[in-house]
């Protein structure tokens, strides 16, 4: 066969390889997968905040048909205590080990029966009574228990010199900015499905990352990670809540051990919201100092995130300030400040939103003070290397996507006044941020397989979590082996496949890529002098070169148009267009669904979504969709999401990742859009309708508030 | 076998006739997920507050998760599995498929269901909030806002909303002939 006759995949819109499946109610999830002998576990979780657990009194729940058993902190086998995670030791993973509560929500024992109904009703029978503590769910940048975050990612930006670079500059903008903690939301709630066979584990769980999980139960187990076999062949979206070793396979894994039969633990909604992870609240100073032209001076961005006692976490919210502008002086700083709340883990575009969200409507500030086009002024101040390590970029085609999406947006034509259009009763606006987010690779491994009926077998412990990896990975594969994609056999999901990246940090698809393109090429080099089958295999881990030369990001301009209604207070997203560089696209038809998604899911953010907390008892209020809100069909309108040319040197493709790219710049130029079309700057999200209220009601009468 | 937890019921599902005993909890998404194994309508949340179990009884879309499976003795019933006839996908379900009205496919099933349902109900004439003039008989042209205010009870976190919206609008002539 000439390869040259075969058309190249990657760069070809195709619909996804399983989505006959999935449209035909074939494609099984892993509550769909039956299990002969199943058992059903019920999780129960903390009432209370912070405090201990006096007493769990089973008897009743005992007593009631189909119940097998009550797991609690006095009947569980012991789990690694010095567990560590993502970001470090990490407390929370083992569960049912003590008495202990420092969040409500914390799963603290498991019913077990025949049926989900009766370990449902068994659950409700459960008596538990606690000691409660004063629990702190407070969050505030000032609290006294605030403390410098984890370096892990590198230390924070301080060059030049800020305090003399503020004082020279003509502006400075000073500002608060607040988000809210917010919940993923996975359409598919946790579940996982456990069972032991000859001391191994084997267990479907619902993740984003087979092999990284079954990294952490053997530890947690303490068993031979080699005896630990975990299956995610779909995933129901994850959005970073299914990064982490969730509660439902560590419950499934002990009862399932303690009663020698197959355990299902499927979450309720409120159980997701109450115990999976969520972003953290977020509270950003950014000040930002200008000369009269234009020119930043100087730009400081200190950001607080809450998490939990019980585990280390970043939301690096500082991204954005140490790469989008240049500036004689920059510094950042990130703190945590530890309270009693549900451990918070990456959510997408972890820090990079809510970062976005404070440091692009600051941006936005400096030009409504300096009387200068919003647009202009982020073209003025396009840095030529790394503004804090003066590293060149390997790529950085963020200035096109600007001028790009203003030419597609119709900016030119744009008044820069706010509050002066209107139709009918709507006040209308534009906005526009842009964005950086961090790109790279995770070490991972493949192995391709030349089957001896012309097929290539492709194993490599990707994860399909919606993304579109699966698909994508046909067309790296056909591509690196020069065949045709329906000679390629794709096997993901499972973590027996070896070590691979999770679906996480815009990573997944990008380092099961790399691999694969390796895999291929030592593969065709053995063609040549075997017979078939023949078998190759990488593993990238010595090939990532984790200090390269050049910072590698990938960027994004998002322009927003949006209706206010001052009655209301309602906000409209009426247009939203995306124009991103990505490197090589894969497949442009998936690409562009999940940056819309992405894009979709900052609208969300920007409009909708706020964790409500009861300040004196610290549990969850909106722990469903009618307290939660997250966008409908009818909160979207027609999205625009396209790519300028881009390629990345760094990957042997030229390939970046574009998981949360879409999401992370998109609240900023809806908010900007928002000050557009009021006059006002909303500095907290959710910009809800009552906020919107509230805001104008202040500013109309200016003489209420000095009184107040 | 019946008794005061008990009942026996018959449902039709997809043109099959299954007679069964359920727990008087039992919804009719878990009846037909764990005792029929017809595990395409999805459990997302079980308030009745994400449409993923959306499935057709007696012609109109309800949402299973809400729905006692002994309130539904004698309906016959319609899921995911049951829409596409000998192997052929109905034009709704090629449509999601060519313009990638889905990512994680979770959703997905109770998205289509929705949608045929949605589809009959503004052919028999049902109006809703945003239809302009609208009565109870005038459902007026079927628009992407339409389709939108009345597919708003699905939720997608993924949000393929506008290819979901492009799918329905599309397929909606060919689906009315498919019926």
């Amino acid at each position: 066969m000439n390869p040259d006759e075969i058309v190249a995949a990657v760069g070809e819109s195709r619909p996804r390889i399983e989505g006959r499946l999935k449209v035909s109610g074939s494609a099984h999830y892993v509550a769909d997968l039956p299990m002969p002998n199943l058992a059903h576990g019920w999780m129960v979780t903390a009432a209370v905040s912070r405090g201990r657990i006096r007493d769990i009194d089973a008897t009743d729940a005992l007593a009631q048909p189909g119940v097998l058993g009550v797991l609690d902190h006095r009947n569980t086998r012991r789990l690694n205590p010095d567990i560590a995670h993502h970001f470090g030791p990490d407390r929370s993973l083992p569960l049912l080990q003590d008495e202990v509560i420092e969040y409500a929500g914390r799963p603290i024992a498991l019913v077990v029966a025949e049926t989900p109904e009766q370990a449902r009703a068994a659950a409700a029978a459960l008596r538990v009574t606690y000691d409660a503590k004063p629990h702190d769910i407070e969050f505030s940048m000032n609290h006294p228990a605030t403390r410098p975050a984890s370096t892990l990612f590198g230390p924070e930006a301080d060059t030049g010199d800020l305090e003399a670079e503020l004082a020279g500059s003509a502006m400075v903008v000073d500002e608060l900015y607040h988000t809210p903690e917010e919940s993923h939301s996975a359409m598919e709630p946790h579940v996982a499905t456990a069972w032991w066979e000859d001391g191994h584990l084997y267990a479907f769980d619902s993740n984003q990352g087979p092999f990284g999980i079954s990294q952490v139960m053997a530890s947690l187990f303490l068993i031979d990670p080699e005896r630990v076999h975990i299956r995610a062949e779909h995933v129901g979206g994850g959005f970073g809540a299914k990064t982490i070793c969730g509660a439902q396979i560590i419950l499934a894994a002990l009862a399932a051990e303690h009663l020698q039969r197959p355990v299902r633990v499927a979450l309720t909604r409120r159980q997701v919201f109450l115990a999976t992870g969520s972003r953290p609240p977020t509270e950003q100073r950014v000040r930002i100092g200008a000369d009269a032209d234009g020119r930043l001076r100087a730009i400081h961005h200190h950001a607080a995130f809450a998490q939990s006692p019980l585990a280390e976490y970043i939301e690096w919210c500082t991204e954005q300030a140490r790469t989008l502008y240049a500036a004689p002086a920059i510094r950042t700083e990130l703190s945590a400040v530890p309270l009693n709340l549900l451990p918070p883990c990456s959510m997408r575009g972890p820090g990079a939103s809510p970062g976005s969200f404070a440091f692009e409507s600051a941006i936005d500030e400096v030009a409504e003070r300096l009387q200068i086009d919003p647009l202009q002024l982020r073209l003025l101040n396009q840095p030529v290397v790394s503004p804090v390590s003066g590293r060149p970029f390997s790529t950085r085609r963020l200035v096109q996507c600007l001028q790009e999406g203003a030419r597609r947006f119709g900016w030119a034509q744009r008044d820069p006044r706010p509050r002066v259009r209107r139709e009918g009763n709507l006040l209308v606006g534009t906005g526009v941020a842009a964005v950086a987010f961090i790109a790279g690779v995770f070490p991972s491994s493949a192995a391709i397989t030349a089957e001896t009926d012309g097929t290539f077998s492709v194993r490599v412990g990707a994860t399909d979590i919606g993304t579109g990896a699966r698909t994508a990975l046909i067309a790296v594969a056909a591509d690196a082996l020069a065949v045709g994609t329906e000679r390629v056999r794709m096997h993901i999901g499972d973590s027996d496949l070896g070590l691979a990246a999770g679906a996480g940090g815009s990573r997944g698809t990008t380092s099961c890529a790399f691999a694969i393109t390796e895999t291929a090429k030592a593969l065709r080099e053995k063609l040549g002098d075997s017979a078939r089958p023949v078998t190759a295999s990488v593993d990238t881990t010595p090939l990532i070169n984790w200090q390269p030369a050049e910072e590698r990001y990938t960027y994004s301009a998002v322009f927003a148009e949006v209706t206010v209604d001052p009655a209301t207070g309602e906000v409209r997203v009426r247009r939203l267009l995306g124009m991103f560089a990505v490197g090589r696209v894969i497949n442009p038809l998936l690409a562009r669904s999940q940056l819309i998604g992405g894009m979709i899911g900052g609208l969300s953010m920007a409009l909708h979504e706020e964790s409500v907390r009861d300040p004196l008892t610290g549990r969850l209020v909106t722990a469903d969709f009618a307290g939660y809100h997250i966008s409908a069909h009818a909160d979207v309108p027609t999205i625009e999401a396209d790519f300028v040319a881009d390629y990345e040197p760094q990957d042997p493709s030229g390939f970046n990742g574009l998981g949360e790219i879409g999401n992370a710049g998109t609240a900023a130029a809806i908010a900007n859009a928002v000050w557009h079309a009021t006059g006002t700057r909303h500095r907290t999200l959710p910009i809800s309708l009552s906020r919107v209220i509230e805001r104008a009601a202040a500013q109309d009468r200016p003489e209420a508030v000095s009184v107040a | 076998m019946t008794d005061d937890t008990r009942s026996e019921i018959t449902l039709r599902v997809n043109d099959e006739t299954y007679r069964l005993a359920v727990d008087n909890r039992r919804t009719l998404l878990d009846a037909l997920r764990d005792d029929l194994n017809f595990t395409g309508a999805k459990k997302g949340c079980d308030h009745g507050q994400c449409g993923a179990c959306t499935v057709l009884v007696n012609g109109q879309r309800v949402v299973s998760c809400l729905t006692l499976a002994v309130a539904a003795d004698g309906a016959a019933v319609t899921t995911i599995e049951g829409l596409a006839g000998d192997g052929e996908l109905r034009p709704i379900q090629e449509a999601f498929i060519r313009l990638d009205g889905f990512q994680c496919g979770f959703c997905t099933p109770g998205q289509i269901c929705s949608a045929v349902g949605m589809l009959a109900e503004h052919a028999a004439g049902w109006p809703s909030a945003v239809t302009r003039n609208g009565s109870p008989h005038r459902a007026g042209e079927l628009t992407e806002e339409e389709i939108r205010e009345r597919m708003s009870g699905n939720l997608c976190r993924c949000s393929a909303y506008p290819s979901i919206v492009r799918a329905i609008l599309e397929a909606s002539a060919r689906e009315a002939v498919a019926g």
